[in-house]
C-alpha cells in the first residue's frame, strides 16, 4: 500500500546538527533542528512512482537542499512534542486534522501531542502540490512509515534500556510499557539519549485499518478554535511591521497595451512606492485607499482588441480545435463502425459546458519581503513549490533564496496554483526598501484575473442492443480536459478522443476538472440511452457495469434514496448519475421540482453515495463530500463566466450567481468504508455526479433534455 | 484630511486617524489589527465582513466610520468572555460548520445577531438571516444545524 520503499532516521545533535551519512542532504545549511530542537527525526525516502509524480522533471522541481525523494519527515523532541513537516498545504479540506490522525495513531500518541508543518519551503519537503486528490494517497502511508519507524526506534530502546525482549514491550499513548510490569518510559525520556543514526527497514509495517484507533474516527478539526475565533492569520490577515498595502492598475480588457503614461502626478506623492515594469503597474502605501488613490492619479491610454463573447464560444471551440491524430490524447478498442453496425439504436448528442469561476471566499493574496536580496513570501497556494520556483526563475534568484510559506489558506478549489499575487507583492516589495507588501485581490479582480476552468464542447456517438447492452462508444471533448474521459462502463468497441483548443480565456485547474465536464456528457447520454431502450436509468446502468465499486454506491445510494420511486406530485422528478475518478467512487440521486407550465425547477434532494477506500476521518470526509455537493450545484444550475471584448461582465457576486443557503436542498451522504482499500482523496469526485443528475431529473419530470452547464440559465429559476 | 475619530470596539474606545467615509472594514483591519473580520467581495454581497453595530449585524464593508459613532461595534475578537467561547461560536466548532472558515468570522456574527432578535429561530428564519452570508466550501447544512443549537442552549443557560 506504499512507494515509500526506504527510510532513514537519524537523530540530530543536541545544539548543532551533525552531519549524516546521507550525502545528499546538505542538511547543515539549514536550521531545522534549531527550530525544533533536539530528539529523533525521522525521514520518508520515496523511490520509484511517487517520487516521479511529485518531482516532474524539468527545471526547477527540485529541492537544492535536501533530495527530492523525501516525501514527509517528523520529529520528537525533548518534552514529547511531535512535528511532522509535509509539503502540502490547508485549504479547507481538513488535511491537516486527517494527517495529524494518521501520525498519531501510528506512532501512539495523543492528537493533541501531533503538529504539523505544511507547505513551508524551506522547512518541508519538496511538494508539487495539493491537489488531483493526491495528499491522502501520497502522505498517508508515507506517515504512517516514518511514524512506524520511530516507535520501532523507541521499542527497541527501551527494549535495550530495560535489557527484556522488545516483543515484551507496547507503545500507547506516548509512552513504551512492559506487559506484566508497572513500569513506563514516555518518548519524551527515551529520545533525551544518546545519538542514533541508522536506516530503517523498507519491510516496516504499518498498521492496517481495521486497527486504527485515533484514524477512522470523526475528529474535531485540530485548530478549529482559532477560526471560530478570528485569531487565525490568512495570508490576507498578515501584518508584518512596515507592512505596505499594494494595489495593481489593471488593464481594461484583455491584452490590452498601454499607448502613453504619465505619471507626472502620481510620481510626487508622498510616502507611495510606484513601479511600471513592462505591462505592471502597482502602487503600495501605508493604506489601500493612498494606493488606489496613486493609481488614479496615472494617465494613462491603452489600446485594446477585439475578443470574442460567451455566446459565440461553442462554435468557436469547436471550429478551432487542432488537428491532433495524437495517440496520448485518444483511447482506442474495438471498432466503433462495427459496434454501430450492430446496434438497435443509435444515438448523437452534443453537451456544452461553460467556463466557470472558483470564486474562493478569501481571494488570492500575498505578503511580499526582501532582506538582503532574499525573497520572502506568504502566500495562500496550492503550489507553495512551483510558486517558488517561479519567483526565482522571475526575478533571477536561487532557490535557496526565495521561501514560500503557505498560511492555512481560505480555500481555493483548484484555483490558487500560479504565482500571481505573490509575484505582485514580490514585484513591488523589491521597489520599498525592505518593507514587506501584501497585495490582496480584490473581488472584481478575482472574477477577471484569475483563471477559469475551461468551457467544453462534448460529442457523444453511441450504439446500444436491443437488451440495453453498450455496442459502440464514441467520445470526443474539446478543450474541456481529460479527466475522467473514458467511460467506465464496459463497451468492446469505444474511441475517446481529446482536442485542443487555443485559450480564449486564462484556464487552469478546478476541484475535479474536467471531471465534471465529461461526466455530465457521459451520464446524461446514458441516461437518454435508458430511455431509448426503455429501461430503467438505474438497472440500464447497472447491465452495462462490471466495475464492482462502482455498482456499489450506485446501490447504496438507490437504497437510501427509495429508487425507483413513484411521482407523487406534478413536476416532481428523479435522476441518477454515477462516476469513478482518482480512485473513489460516487454515485448521486436527485429529486427535482419543476413548474412544466414557467419551465422553471428546483433541487430538492441530494443522495450521495461515496466510497474512496479505508476513511480517516468520517466527519470531514462528510464536510468534503457535502461540500463538494452545494459547490457542484452552483456549476450545475446558474454559474457561467459571461465575457465580451476582453471583458468579463459578470464579475460580481451580484452577477455570477454562487450557492447560497436558500439554493441547497435537503441532502444525504452515505460513505462505504472499505477498509480492505487503501485510502484515496475525496476532495474531487463528488462533485462530478450533481449536474447530470438533476439534468436527468429534470428531463423525467417535464421530458425535455438538458444538455448546457449550467442547467437553468435565469429564467429557467424557481422562485 | 484624516482626523481622530471615536469609536467603540469590542467594549474598548479607540481613536482611528482615518477619513469618515472610509468603510469600517478598512479601519478595523489595517489601523486597528482586527483582522477576523474578512475582506470578501467590498460590495455587501458575501456576508465576510459582518460585525455587530448596536447589536445589529451589518456589513462592515458597507458602513462608513462616521456612522459607526456613538454606536458600540462588536467583531468577532469581542465575543469570546474570560477564555470562554460565546456558545454561537461553540456550536460552530461542534458541529464542524466550517471547512476554509474564510465565511466564518461573519457566519457567526450574522447567527449572533439572529439569535438576539429570535432566540429560537425556525429554518425559515436562519435561511432569511444567512442568505447574505456565502459559503463557497458548502457547509450550510451545519451552519444551520449549529445555530439550531446554539439557540437550545443559550435558552437553557442564558448569559
Amino acid at each position: 500500500m506504499t512507494n515509500t520503499n526506504e527510510l532513514v532516521a537519524c537523530e540530530p545533535e543536541r545544539y548543532e546538527f551533525r552531519a549524516l551519512p546521507m550525502h545528499q542532504f546538505a542538511l547543515e545549511r539549514r536550521d531545522f533542528f534549531k527550530l525544533l530542537g533536539a530528539g529523533i527525526a525521522v525521514f520518508a525516502i520515496v523511490k520509484g512512482a511517487a517520487a516521479q509524480e511529485t518531482a516532474p522533471g524539468g527545471r526547477g522541481f527540485h529541492n537544492q537542499e535536501l533530495p527530492k525523494e523525501i516525501g514527509a519527515w517528523l520529529h520528537i523532541g525533548e518534552d514529547g512534542s511531535v512535528t511532522a513537516l509535509v509539503g502540502k498545504v490547508e485549504i479547507g479540506q481538513n488535511v491537516r486534522t486527517s494527517l495529524s490522525q494518521t501520525i498519531a495513531d501510528e506512532l501512539k500518541v495523543p492528537l493533541d501531542s501531533v503538529q504539523m508543518v505544511m507547505g513551508d519551503t524551506a522547512l518541508s519537503p519538496f511538494d508539487a502540490g495539493t491537489f488531483g486528490s493526491r495528499s491522502t494517497p501520497t502522505m498517508t502511508p508515507q506517515l504512517r512509515k516514518v511514524a512506524a519507524a520511530a516507535r520501532t526506534y523507541l521499542l527497541a530502546k527501551a527494549a535495550e534500556q530495560w535489557k527484556v525482549p522488545v516483543e515484551k514491550l507496547v507503545a500507547t499513548n506516548g509512552k513504551i510499557s512492559q506487559t506484566g510490569s508497572e513500569r513506563s518510559l514516555r518518548y519524551a525520556e527515551l529520545v533525551r539519549e544518546d545519538l542514533w543514526v541508522g536506516k530503517i527497514s523498507p519491510a516496516e509495517t504499518t498498521t492496517p485499518p481495521a486497527d486504527w484507533k485515533i484514524a477512522g474516527r470523526p475528529v474535531e478539526k485540530v485548530n478549529g478554535r482559532s477560526f471560530v475565533t478570528g485569531a487565525h492569520q490568512y495570508s490576507t490577515d498578515l501584518r508584518p511591521p512596515g507592512m505596505l498595502y499594494g494595489k495593481i492598475l489593471r488593464p481594461p480588457s484583455f491584452g490590452a497595451t498601454v499607448t502613453s503614461y504619465d505619471d507626472s502626478a502620481a510620481k510626487g506623492m508622498k510616502d507611495v512606492v510606484l513601479v511600471r515594469d513592462g505591462d505592471f503597474i502597482a502602487a503600495a502605501a501605508a493604506t489601500v485607499a493612498a494606493a488606489e488613490q496613486a493609481l488614479r492619479a496615472l494617465k494613462i491610454l491603452w489600446k485594446e482588441v477585439p475578443q470574442i463573447s460567451y455566446q459565440e464560444i461553442f462554435q468557436y471551440l469547436k471550429k478551432n480545435a487542432k488537428p491532433s491524430g495524437e495517440e496520448r490524447f485518444q483511447q482506442k478498442q474495438g471498432s466503433i463502425k462495427e459496434g454501430l453496425a450492430t446496434a438497435a439504436h443509435h444515438l448523437k448528442a452534443t453537451y456544452n459546458v461553460a467556463y466557470i469561476a472558483h470564486a474562493p471566499l478569501e481571494p488570492r493574496a500575498a505578503v511580499a519581503q526582501w532582506t538582503n536580496g532574499e525573497l520572502r513570501v506568504w502566500m495562500g497556494t496550492q503550489r507553495p513549490f512551483a510558486v517558488r520556483d517561479e519567483l526565482a526563475d522571475i526575478f533571477h534568484l536561487a532557490e535557496k533564496d526565495v521561501r514560500v510559506t503557505v498560511p492555512d489558506t481560505g480555500s481555493a478549489y483548484g484555483g490558487k496554483h500560479t504565482s500571481d499575487a505573490g509575484l505582485e507583492a514580490a514585484r513591488l516589495a523589491r521597489a520599498a526598501d525592505g518593507r514587506p507588501v501584501q497585495v490582496v485581490w480584490t473581488r472584481q479582480e478575482e472574477f477577471t484575473w484569475a483563471y477559469f476552468r475551461p468551457a467544453g464542447v462534448i460529442e457523444v456517438t453511441s450504439g446500444i442492443a436491443t437488451d440495453g447492452q453498450l455496442t459502440a462508444w464514441e467520445f470526443h471533448n474539446y478543450h474541456s480536459g481529460m479527466s475522467a474521459i473514458e467511460s467506465p462502463y464496459a463497451v468492446v468497441n469505444q474511441f475517446t478522443e481529446y482536442h485542443q483548443v487555443p485559450l480564449v480565456l486564462r484556464c487552469g485547474s478546478y476541484r475535479g476538472l474536467a471531471a465534471t465536464a465529461n461526466h455530465f456528457a457521459r451520464e446524461t447520454h446514458m441516461d437518454e440511452l435508458a430511455q431509448v431502450a426503455q429501461m430503467d436509468p438505474l438497472l440500464f446502468r447497472l447491465n452495462n457495469l462490471s466495475d464492482a465499486r462502482m455498482k456499489a454506491v450506485l446501490e447504496a445510494g438507490a437504497k437510501n434514496f427509495g429508487w425507483p420511486r413513484k411521482r407523487t406530485r406534478e413536476g416532481q422528478g428523479f435522476g441518477v448519475a454515477a462516476g469513478c475518478e482518482k480512485g473513489s467512487y460516487v454515485a448521486t440521486f436527485a429529486e427535482i421540482s419543476a413548474n412544466p407550465r414557467k419551465g422553471t425547477f428546483q433541487v430538492v434532494k441530494l443522495v450521495a453515495a461515496f466510497e474512496c477506500g479505508a476513511i480517516v476521518n468520517p466527519d470531514g470526509l462528510r464536510n468534503q463530500v457535502v461540500g463538494a455537493l452545494i459547490q457542484g450545484l452552483g456549476g450545475a444550475l446558474f454559474e457561467g463566466v459571461q465575457f465580451e471584448n476582453g471583458k468579463i461582465t459578470n464579475d460580481h457576486f451580484a452577477s455570477y450567481r454562487v450557492p447560497r443557503f436558500r439554493d441547497v436542498p435537503e441532502i444525504e451522504t452515505v460513505l462505504l468504508d472499505r477498509k480492505d482499500i487503501p485510502s484515496a482523496g475525496a476532495g474531487e469526485t463528488p462533485i462530478m455526479a450533481v449536474a447530470p443528475a438533476i439534468g436527468n431529473a429534470f428531463c423525467d419530470a417535464v421530458k425535455v433534455r438538458l444538455r448546457d452547464l449550467p442547467l437553468m440559465p435565469e429564467r429557467r429559476l424557481a422562485g | 484630511m484624516p482626523k481622530g475619530i471615536e469609536i467603540e470596539i469590542n467594549r474598548k474606545t479607540y481613536t482611528i486617524e482615518y477619513h469618515p467615509d472610509t468603510p469600517l472594514l478598512y479601519a478595523l483591519r489595517e489601523e486597528l489589527g482586527l483582522t477576523g473580520t474578512k475582506y470578501g467581495c467590498g460590495e455587501g454581497l458575501c456576508g465576510a465582513c459582518t460585525v455587530l453595530v448596536g447589536g445589529m449585524a451589518r456589513r462592515s464593508c458597507q458602513i462608513p466610520v462616521s456612522a459607526a459613532v456613538g454606536k458600540p461595534i462588536t467583531t468577532i475578537e469581542g465575543l469570546e468572555q474570560n477564555g470562554a467561547l460565546h456558545p454561537v461560536q461553540q456550536a460552530f466548532l461542534d458541529a464542524g460548520a466550517f471547512q476554509c472558515a474564510y465565511c466564518t468570522s461573519g457566519m457567526i456574527m450574522s447567527s449572533v445577531s439572529l439569535l438576539r432578535a429570535t432566540p429560537n429561530p425556525s429554518d425559515e428564519q436562519i435561511l432569511q438571516a444567512l442568505q447574505g452570508n456565502i459559503c463557497r466550501c458548502g457547509t450550510h447544512p451545519r451552519i444551520v444545524e449549529a445555530i439550531h443549537s446554539a439557540a437550545k442552549k443559550m435558552q437553557e443557560q442564558p448569559q
